[in-house]
């Protein structure tokens, strides 16, 4: 029943303009990323949008390659939804809202080729890496999607892996010493818009995203579309679908010169 | 993965897909409403080798109690592929896959159902993949928003569905495996025909603006022609219930 009132409250502000936060309609949260915060993964970044934190940390391994990609690295996406994070939150297993966005995230990075998983590759069916992107929502005030994919891209920018070279055995052997950047292709940027009566927002917070109608997530890279999920129990109409994925792209070029300037990607 | 086999050639110069079809061609499809007794509603859809299964029961008691919503019915829905309905055997274990799947799939169908008509009450909707050949959730929403109306349940509108995908540089409708599995992308999209509203759009691959567009517009034809097929195969259910009930009265 509350949600009820306060979603009164958000469309009727909402109809002269203002959201419940005083953002305009397009307008991001104020977003701080941090790089390298945990010194025991390989790459890491704590992303805060508003009041919302999430942090993505890289661990790199050396596996065997999924047999119809023998000369590829892996990739594996994991979201954690911390019971530290809200109050309606519980502990155990990634419930089908994490796995959700983590899957989405996934597909983001995975048909962005953000990564060239080709030069992950040690010795084609044998060794390649295996990165492993692994977030945790430390606080959810709505669109810990946008927060995680944003952490997830920052630490992959900024993560080192040693460096593997194969001896005249044929066995992997790892040089701790000389450590290098992943081979990065290109940076994309995940997007969510909420749909709340007739109107469409960016980056909801929570009270906007717990009575938003629908959601539209997109991930673009160089301003084409590499993955999207509608999300919520009710449906958009196609003007609406297509307004939403031109309000992300706009703001998917923001936040990628966001990212670029706090990694200092491109500069080297 | 979208490993790309040089071999498999999946358009010809002229145009034809792996199985014949045109890049807008959906395959044929056969829909039975009303095959599980003990259901409260049910549906049966074959497109291609795609096989699927789905059944309602319901507006029902929800157990655990404290998942009733006292403005509402909820609604629960479980995708889930047979073992054998794949290539290599898949654990019966839910998989993240359908996880993702059951979530997106129930999301398609709420907006069509009139939920605030049943308060304290579950809708469950079961989703049985028994052969996959690509577009299964697509197939699902369709057998699964046939089984909503034959449950009784009031909708705003049944939910039809298609997949578009691309070969070749070419866009697609209603992917198969293969070309799920070889092609660049994998669009599913389902939506309420009567209402022009969309329901499940999800894109798993790289396509520009342009194309986007282009694939909505491409599988919003799709559907309309999948609806007809859809209130057919409902209608052809309530014809046999009347014949059954005539049989008994004269």
């Amino acid at each position: 029943m509350i949600p009820k009132v306060r979603r009164q409250q958000i469309v009727e502000m909402l109809s002269s303009g203002l959201r419940i936060d005083g953002r305009g309609l397009e307008d991001l949260r104020g977003i701080e990323i941090k790089c390298g915060t945990v010194a025991n993964a390989d790459g890491s970044a704590e992303v805060r949008m508003g009041k919302t934190l999430a942090i993505a940390g890289i661990k790199t391994s050396i596996g065997t390659p999924f047999p119809d990609t023998p000369d590829m690295g892996i990739l594996i996406v994991n979201a954690e939804f911390l019971p530290i994070a809200s109050p309606t939150f519980e502990p155990g297993p990634p419930d089908e809202n994490a796995i959700e966005l983590a899957r989405v995230i996934d597909r983001g990075l995975r048909r962005s080729e953000m990564i060239d998983l080709k030069q992950l590759c040690i010795i084609p069916g044998k060794a390649v890496w295996e990165i492993w992107v692994d977030i945790h929502a430390l606080n959810h005030d709505g669109n810990l999607m946008d927060a995680s994919a944003l952490a997830s891209v920052a630490a992959l920018l900024t993560t080192e892996i040693p460096k593997a070279v194969v001896n005249e055995n044929n066995e992997v052997v790892i040089d701790k010493k000389k450590r290098q950047k992943l081979p990065i292709k290109g940076i994309p940027a995940t997007v969510t818009i909420a749909k709340i009566g007739d109107k469409l927002l960016v980056d909801p917070c929570l009270d906007e995203e717990e009575v938003a109608d629908a959601f539209i997530t997109a991930t673009f890279i160089n301003s084409k579309l590499c993955a999207i999920q509608k999300r919520g129990e009710r449906a958009l109409t196609v003007e609406e679908t297509l307004k939403c994925l031109r309000i992300a792209q706009r703001k998917a070029q923001e936040l990628v010169k966001l990212v670029k300037e706090v990694t200092g990607h491109g500069k080297d | 993965m979208s490993l790309k086999n040089k071999e498999i050639m999946l358009i010809t110069p002229d145009g034809r897909r792996l199985d014949g079809r045109r890049p807008d061609e959906i395959r044929d499809i056969k829909i039975k409403v009303g095959i599980l007794e003990n259901a409260d509603g049910s549906a049966y859809v074959e497109q291609g080798d795609t096989k699927i299964y789905a059944a309602v029961y319901g507006p029902r008691e929800v157990h655990p109690r404290h998942l009733a919503l006292p403005n509402k019915a909820i609604i629960r829905c479980r995708y889930h592929m047979a073992p054998f309905s794949v290539e290599e055997r898949k654990s019966p274990a839910p998989s993240r896959r359908e996880i993702e799947l059951s979530k997106v799939i129930r999301e398609a169908l709420a907006p069509a159902i009139l939920v605030e008509q049943f308060p304290f009450t579950t809708i469950d909707v079961f989703i049985e993949v028994i052969n996959a050949d690509g577009s299964t959730r697509c197939a699902s929403i369709i057998a699964a928003s046939l089984a909503l109306a034959s449950a009784g349940i009031p909708m705003r509108d049944l939910v039809a569905a298609c997949s578009v995908g691309k070969v070749k540089g070419v866009l697609v409708l209603d992917i198969t495996d293969v070309e799920d599995k070889y092609g660049e992308v994998d669009l599913p999209f389902a939506m309420m025909p009567s209402r022009d509203e969309i329901t499940l759009f999800q894109l798993d691959g790289v396509l520009s603006m342009e194309e986007v567009e282009k694939a909505i517009s491409m599988a919003t034809k799709a559907c309309k022609e999948i609806y007809e097929k859809q209130k057919s195969a409902l209608k052809a259910r309530y014809l046999e219930t009347r014949k059954t009930i005539e049989g008994i009265t004269t």
